[in-house]
């Protein structure tokens, strides 16, 4: 049983719609950060500061549909892939929460080693969490 | 599997603890004024000490000043109070406003404004300058009219010569102005135009040379610490120095964050400034400072603070500007945001407060311990500061609330009396020895 399963059809797509959100915007901070760490122009860290905030209100939604759905089908055998699916999402949450702080600091503290290792660590996870995500046949 | 889980909870915890406990202890044994004030290392919290003091009336109490002194109510309900001049006739002019546009670049400034704002009055600036009249110096003003309005956030206030001067947040503006005049009908006339792009640091602070024949500004940096492009600093952080004749200007001072108060020392006829210094570095970082205005000083904004410590979020950074860096003379502690200046002239109150200077200090918002929310007294001997700070009038704060901001200060000799803005309650406090 899954929270796909208990609906007309409508939650898969929107779960996954959600969840590219995170895929995206965790990516482009990642390479904004870089541009900022690159060229000092403070516009590049303003974008990842706003690209983070985008993906915690996406991913969090998104981490909802995933809470859910890894509670509704726990007992199922085979749900191992939506538990790794879920601690890398929500791994990725709580890291891009710290970031956010992180990127509020001001110029070059907005970024720095710390900012750049966030970014790079949240993007991986999301991509794990997405690849799992749309690789799935049955749940998620 | 399930350890996995556990794992990650308990690691989504700890983090959430780490955000949350941002505690940055002051250290009380550090001297953070003087004119060698200890300097703690550098401590960046992810989230940044705020603590504001929210406000609460002062229920029909005030401030408390030293004893042998009385204080009251000059005047209530203005609308933002910041600067004050005292005009040769004595009648008290007050610049009432805020100002700055400062766009939200970053979810940061939309959070922290909100913020900010609880531990501000909620009445909308009055862009005017109202007058104050108490010729019989009863401490009751029989007089009090607007003398001009729909100005663009006036601050600094100077009177030379049949003209008043008027540092709006945009442009210096003159008007033909004779002191008893209670009303000003004729419009201003631009002496200049002054930066106002974003104006993040939006008061422009102003006083007269000695002589008349000079005007001095000061124009506050557009962000902290460069955090808004250093593209946007250009003649930002620098004090003006304005022919009056001619209207020609020329930078006297750079690398001065936040020059919220312009006096001139009466013995020396030198320019002291009140500077506000940067932001998130530590509850003890940096101090605010008092100094002079010394003709071709680089003060060290953003690159370095006091001198030539590195400020490490400035890039590209800039070490021949850190080398050139100058110390201010004087701190004021760190983020008390000292905002006003004024000297005691002509044997002052007498006593332990007859040559220095009047601080108004609007009080912090970076630092878990409250620091400033009060007017502070600095000695003078040879034109030059000494000793520590003195507690002038205090009681601002309490229990936690902050019942009134100090800004500007003004000291009459003739009366010998002290005025104190308090653009939290919108009084301006009037500070009187006994009788």
């Amino acid at each position: 049983m899954s929270i796909h399963e208990l609906s007309g059809g409508w939650v898969r797509p929107l779960h996954r719609l959600l969840l590219a959100f995170p895929i995206g915007l965790f990516t482009f901070a990642l390479f904004t950060d870089i541009a900022y760490l690159k060229t000092a122009e403070i516009q590049w860290t303003n974008f990842s500061a706003w690209l983070i905030t985008g993906a915690l209100v996406f991913g969090g939604i998104a981490g909802l549909f995933s809470i859910a759905d890894f509670a509704l089908g726990v007992r199922r055998r085979r749900c191992r892939r939506a538990l790794v699916h879920l601690v890398a999402l929500a791994l990725a949450w709580v890291l891009g929460l710290v970031n956010a702080f992180k990127h509020s600091q001001d110029a070059w503290s907005s970024v720095g080693a710390l900012g750049l290792t966030l970014s790079a660590l949240c993007t991986l996870l999301v991509l794990v969490a997405g690849g799992i995500a749309y690789s799935a046949r049955e749940t998620l | 599997m399930k350890k996995t889980l556990l794992a990650a909870g308990v690691a989504a915890i700890g983090l959430s603890l780490a955000l949350a406990s941002c505690g940055n202890p002051s250290d009380p044994k550090l001297n953070q004024t003087g004119g060698a004030p200890d300097l703690p290392g550098i401590k960046e919290t992810l989230v940044p000490a705020m603590k504001i003091s929210p406000p609460a009336g002062w229920n029909g109490e005030t401030p408390t000043v030293p004893q042998g002194f009385t204080v009251s109510a000059f005047a209530t309900d203005l609308k933002i109070p910041r600067q004050m001049l005292i005009l040769p006739n004595g009648d008290v002019l007050v610049a009432e406003g805020r100002g700055g546009h400062a766009a939200r670049l970053r979810p940061k400034d939309v959070i922290a404004g909100f913020i900010k704002k609880q531990g501000n009055t909620k009445i909308s600036g009055g862009d005017r300058i109202t007058l104050l009249r108490d010729a019989d110096n009863d401490g009751v003003p029989e007089l009090r009219s607007v003398l001009v309005e729909n100005l663009d956030a006036p601050y600094g206030l100077a009177y030379v010569e049949g003209y008043l001067y008027v540092a709006e947040q945009g442009a210096l503006t003159r008007f033909a102005f004779q002191p008893g005049q209670t009303g000003i009908a004729t419009p201003g006339e631009r002496v200049t135009v002054l930066p106002s792009r974003i104006n993040h640091h939006w008061t422009k602070s102003l006083a007269a040379s000695a002589d008349g024949t000079r005007l001095y500004v000061g124009i506050g940096s557009n962000s902290n610490i460069g955090e808004r492009g250093l593209a946007v600093e250009e003649e930002r952080a620098v004090v003006w120095e304005i022919d009056r004749a001619t209207g020609a200007r020329r930078t006297i001072a750079t690398g001065i964050r936040n020059p919220t108060a312009l006096a001139i020392e009466p013995t020396t006829g030198l320019v002291w400034s009140v500077v506000n210094e940067r932001d998130e570095l530590g509850p003890q970082l940096v101090p605010d400072y008092l100094t002079q205005v010394r003709d071709g000083a680089f003060y060290g904004w953003p690159y370095s603070y006091w001198g030539r410590n590195l400020d490490p979020r400035v890039r590209p950074q800039n070490p021949d500007m850190v080398a050139r860096a100058v110390k201010p003379d004087y701190a004021l502690g760190s983020h008390v945001a000292a905002l006003g200046l004024d000297f005691a002239r002509d044997g002052g109150f007498g006593g332990a407060f007859a040559d220095g200077a009047f601080i108004g200090m609007h009080g912090s918002w970076n630092r878990e311990d409250p620091s400033g929310y009060k007017v502070a007294w600095v000695s003078f001997s040879g034109g030059r500061p000494v000793g520590r700070p003195v507690d002038f009038a205090t009681g601002f704060l309490k229990d936690g609330e902050a019942r009134g901001r100090p800004v500007g200060v003004a000291f009459d000799p003739t009366k010998r009396i002290l005025l104190v803005a308090d653009d939290l309650s919108n009084t301006v406090w009037r500070i009187a020895p006994s009788r």
